[in-house]
């Protein structure tokens, strides 16, 4: 599995054209905002050639949908940052005459296109987006509309409902309530019931499914949740009020029935919308596994199949810019290849006859013919997926503290109300009746209203802090486990250093070389010439430079040609110094001069490393890199614990390790070799230039080239852990005031509906105190 | 005490018009891109009205 490690020896400058993606995941010319863009696309390829075109045409038609007179088609758009590329984007459609509608969704990426004519145009219009710079992938809107999205969109429409209703039942009850201190006539109180009970039953019926389903489902397995008292409680509040108001009496529960359901859906609303923003970076995975392969027959011609449906052993042709379908030996060619979804390794991969490329990579300067060795399911991709998967069922087996606690309450609550229940009617002397209105009522008070809401508020009001700093939260437990962590562990490319060589100043390099190199490299959007560029700012362009794929660069002067590239096309000495990724200028009549190149540490990474520390957590260093890399950072930023050249199941063998041995882990890290170990432990949290697929694995994100966000995060998820706490002691406390009253029947709607939502404010009010927090150091 | 008779339903008739507008806006897809939505307003040319529904499969589910 050599080569799922980062980095190795053969580190030489493999040359991509300026097609290629720039490293640092921003066009140039979009975004004059770019610092204040989420980057949580990775980077477009621009703008695409005939060869890209045409293999997405072919991508694209699969997709097309007939649409009233003409034929639609949904878009995923990677790359757009921020309004100007969705101007851009539709202001290009629109000028096409036959396109009926071009509308980008701005918060999915997505793009709506629809248009009059035959279903190949929709490979033309895809490619008109992609030659803008965007990259295109097309997706079934069927497949993708997911349970989450409609789950999230029949809550919010419940709370409406509930909401409308309580506000109105409220208007009412308030009257009543009244009414028993101003001596309001017994008909008139039954009627303001009775429109009450109009206004609630429905209401009811309809917002409370959320609860009663999952109730349901949960009892049906013999477990029970929070969901149980609450629709025990509403039931019979329900139920007890009809009956009060169809025999006249005095109390009628119907606005604690209705504003209890308004909160709990409140609550849960907020909940599911504190976690859902993360979703489209696992649509995006689904994406990539939706790529067609050119299979090239024995008679020469092309056909176009599904990754999975390929056969071992078939040819199969990857035009520029097209990500590979498929493992395979490369038969003819010579090209770059981004393997950085596989590796988080920045600089691509010089690859010719006889070399391994992976399914996911990016193919970026010339065309390649491979001879297929493992497809669909069989590729390293899909392994390391799977390999995710397992050690994500881990994770699934954590509990919050909410279910926790409810596991313990729920039973508690019944117990009580069945022993006020036989309590009165045994030993009280009450008819039962009477004795059922009182247990009922103890259910109400009881209901775990401000319980329900002690979790999401805090979370809401964290997570919406977190983003405003450039985290994003994904797993609603995140913060949950993060309080608990003792243990850090880094991977090292990408996530303590930038993932991007910059050039290390040499004595060795006068500023006239060094001028030189950077005016070749100005025509290249590779990595390292990128690195050459930003270390001399100043220097123009040189017109007239030539770019060898897999080579380097070339200009031709009257001398004779000066070549910046690798170091066996510029004729220098091979020496076995490991230098790490170089680039080579060599000119007529003198020596070679050698630029060495270096992946930074992030500017605050040992800051953070120390804080870290300082917070008496135990931090490690597990990376894929060859061992003096490792042992170099990991010495200039003082972490004692560290490990090279582990393997994806390496990693996680480790962190398993540490979790036996007591451990509570949080895992950093961003390649797609990460990505088992991100779901491997405790938690886990990527930065956002990570891998897609590590982004899925990842609890949380956080963007920037700042490390500080980690510890950020870790400090906030401690005081959301005890405001959390102490929300629970709240509404606890508040129930321990409120059952004896209940219990001894005195409770009215009044002050069930007074108690109720008093102990939501205090709950609420406790949490808001998070957003006036100022962090410590 | 006539008067409650007409008033409460037209208590009622109000909170249910604020509602039925409101369950409108969200099926017409006017919380589906939040983020698009405050960008928009920069944009020189007309905007075309936004799609209706029933032609935007994105949102069929909702």
């Amino acid at each position: 599995m050599g080569h799922q490690t980062r980095a190795s020896g053969d580190r030489l400058p493999a040359w991509v054209d300026a097609d290629a993606a720039e490293v640092t995941g921003r066009q140039p010319g979009c975004c004059p905002a770019g610092g204040a863009a989420i980057a949580l696309a990775p980077p477009p390829l621009s703008p695409a050639r005939g060869a890209a075109d045409e293999g997405l045409a072919h991508d694209v038609t699969a997709y097309v949908r007939p649409d009233g007179a003409g034929y639609a088609l949904a878009l995923m758009v990677e790359g757009i940052h921020c309004g100007g590329c969705v101007a851009k984007i539709e202001r290009a459609l629109a000028e096409q005459p036959d396109v009926r509608r071009g509308r980008v969704n701005m918060t999915t990426r997505r793009l709506a296109l629809a248009w009059d004519g035959p279903p190949s145009r929709g490979g033309e219009l895809a490619a008109l987006v992609g030659r803008l710079g965007y990259r295109v992938a097309p997706f079934d809107p069927d497949q993708l509309a997911s349970a989450d999205a409609a789950e999230e969109k029949r809550l919010l429409r419940a709370m409406a409902v509930a909401g409308f209703a309580s506000g109105n039942v409220m208007l009412l009850s308030v009257s009543v309530w009244a009414g028993h201190f101003q001596g309001m006539a017994e008909t008139t109180r039954d009627l303001l019931h009775w429109f009450s009970a109009l206004i609630a039953l429905p209401a009811l019926l309809y917002a409370g499914q959320p609860f009663f389903r999952s109730a349901w489902a949960v009892l049906r397995r013999g477990h029970t949740n929070m969901d149980v008292p609450i629709t025990l409680a509403v039931i019979l509040a329900s139920a007890m009020s009809l009956h009060e108001t169809m025999t006249s009496g005095p109390h009628a529960y119907f606005d604690s029935a209705i504003m209890l359901v308004f909160f709990l859906l409140v609550g849960r609303y907020l909940d599911r919308r504190a976690r859902g923003r993360a979703r489209s970076a696992a649509e995006r995975l689904l994406a990539l596994r939706a790529t067609a392969v050119t299979v090239v027959d024995a008679d020469g011609t092309r056909r176009h199949l599904p990754a999975d449906r390929v056969a071992p052993g078939s040819t199969v042709l990857v035009a520029a810019g097209e990500r590979i379908g498929v493992d395979g030996l490369v038969v003819t060619g010579r090209s770059d290849v981004d393997t950085s979804l596989l590796t988080g390794e920045s600089v691509p991969r010089p690859a010719g006859p006889g070399d391994r490329v992976f399914a996911g990579a990016i193919n970026q300067s010339a065309p390649l013919t491979l001879t297929a060795q493992a497809t669909g399911e069989d590729t390293l991709l899909s392994e390391i997926v799977r390999l995710m998967e397992s050690a994500e069922q881990n994770k699934a087996r954590f509990v919050g503290l909410a279910d926790r606690i409810s596991r313990a309450y729920a039973p508690a609550v019944h117990l009580l109300a069945a022993v006020t229940f036989l309590g009165w009617w045994l030993w009280g002397g009450a008819e039962w009746q009477v004795a059922l209105l009182i247990a009922v009522a103890v259910l109400i008070i009881t209901c775990p209203c401000a319980l329900g809401l002690a979790v999401p508020a805090v979370q809401v009001i964290a997570s919406g802090r977190l983003m405003r700093r450039g985290t994003l939260l994904k797993s609603a437990t995140a913060l949950e486990r993060l309080a608990e962590i003792d243990t850090v562990v880094f991977d090292k490319t990408g996530t303590l250093t930038l993932g991007r060589p910059d050039w290390i100043p040499d004595p060795g390099v006068d500023g006239e070389s060094l001028a030189l190199a950077a005016g070749m490299a100005g025509a290249s959007r590779h990595p390292l010439a990128r690195a050459l560029c930003r270390a001399a700012p100043d220097v123009p362009v040189l017109a007239d430079v030539a770019e060898v794929p897999g080579r380097g660069l070339s200009l031709d002067t009257p001398d004779g040609p000066i070549r910046l590239g690798s170091r066996a096309w510029c004729g220098a000495a091979v020496d076995d110094r490991d230098a790490g990724p170089e680039l080579w200028l060599a000119r007529p009549g003198r020596d070679p001069v050698r630029f060495g190149f270096l992946d930074t540490v992030r500017a605050d990474a040992a800051d953070t490393i120390a804080a870290l520390k300082a917070r008496g957590l135990a931090v490690e260093l597990l990376s894929g890199d060859r061992a003096p890399t490792v042992a170099a950072v990991a010495a200039q930023l003082g972490i004692a614990d560290y490990a090279a050249e582990v393997t994806p199941d390496g990693k996680v063998a480790r962190l398993t390790a540490l979790t036996e041995a007591g451990k509570t882990v949080l895992m950093v890290g961003d390649g797609l070799n990460d990505a088992p170990a991100l779901a491997a432990a405790t938690v886990s949290v990527s930065p956002a230039s990570a891998a897609d697929i590590s982004q899925t694995a990842a609890d949380a994100v956080f963007q920037g080239d700042r490390l500080h966000p980690v510890v950020d995060l870790i400090d906030t998820a401690r005081k959301v852990d005890r405001l959390v706490k102490e929300n629970f002691v709240l509404a606890l406390g508040y129930n321990l005031f409120t059952i004896p009253i209940a219990m001894a029947g005195f409770v009215t709607p009044l002050i069930a509906a007074v108690a109720m939502s008093s102990s939501s404010l205090v709950v609420v009010g406790n949490a808001m105190r998070l957003a006036g927090w100022r962090r410590p150091g | 005490m006539d008067i409650i008779l007409y008033l409460i339903p037209i208590a009622l008739g109000l909170g249910l018009l604020g509602l039925v507008a409101f369950l409108w806006s969200m099926k017409s897809g006017q919380f589906e891109d939040l983020d698009g939505a405050a960008n928009r307003i920069l944009f020189d040319e007309d905007d075309a009205p936004p799609a209706m529904p029933e032609r935007n499969t994105d949102r069929e589910r909702g």
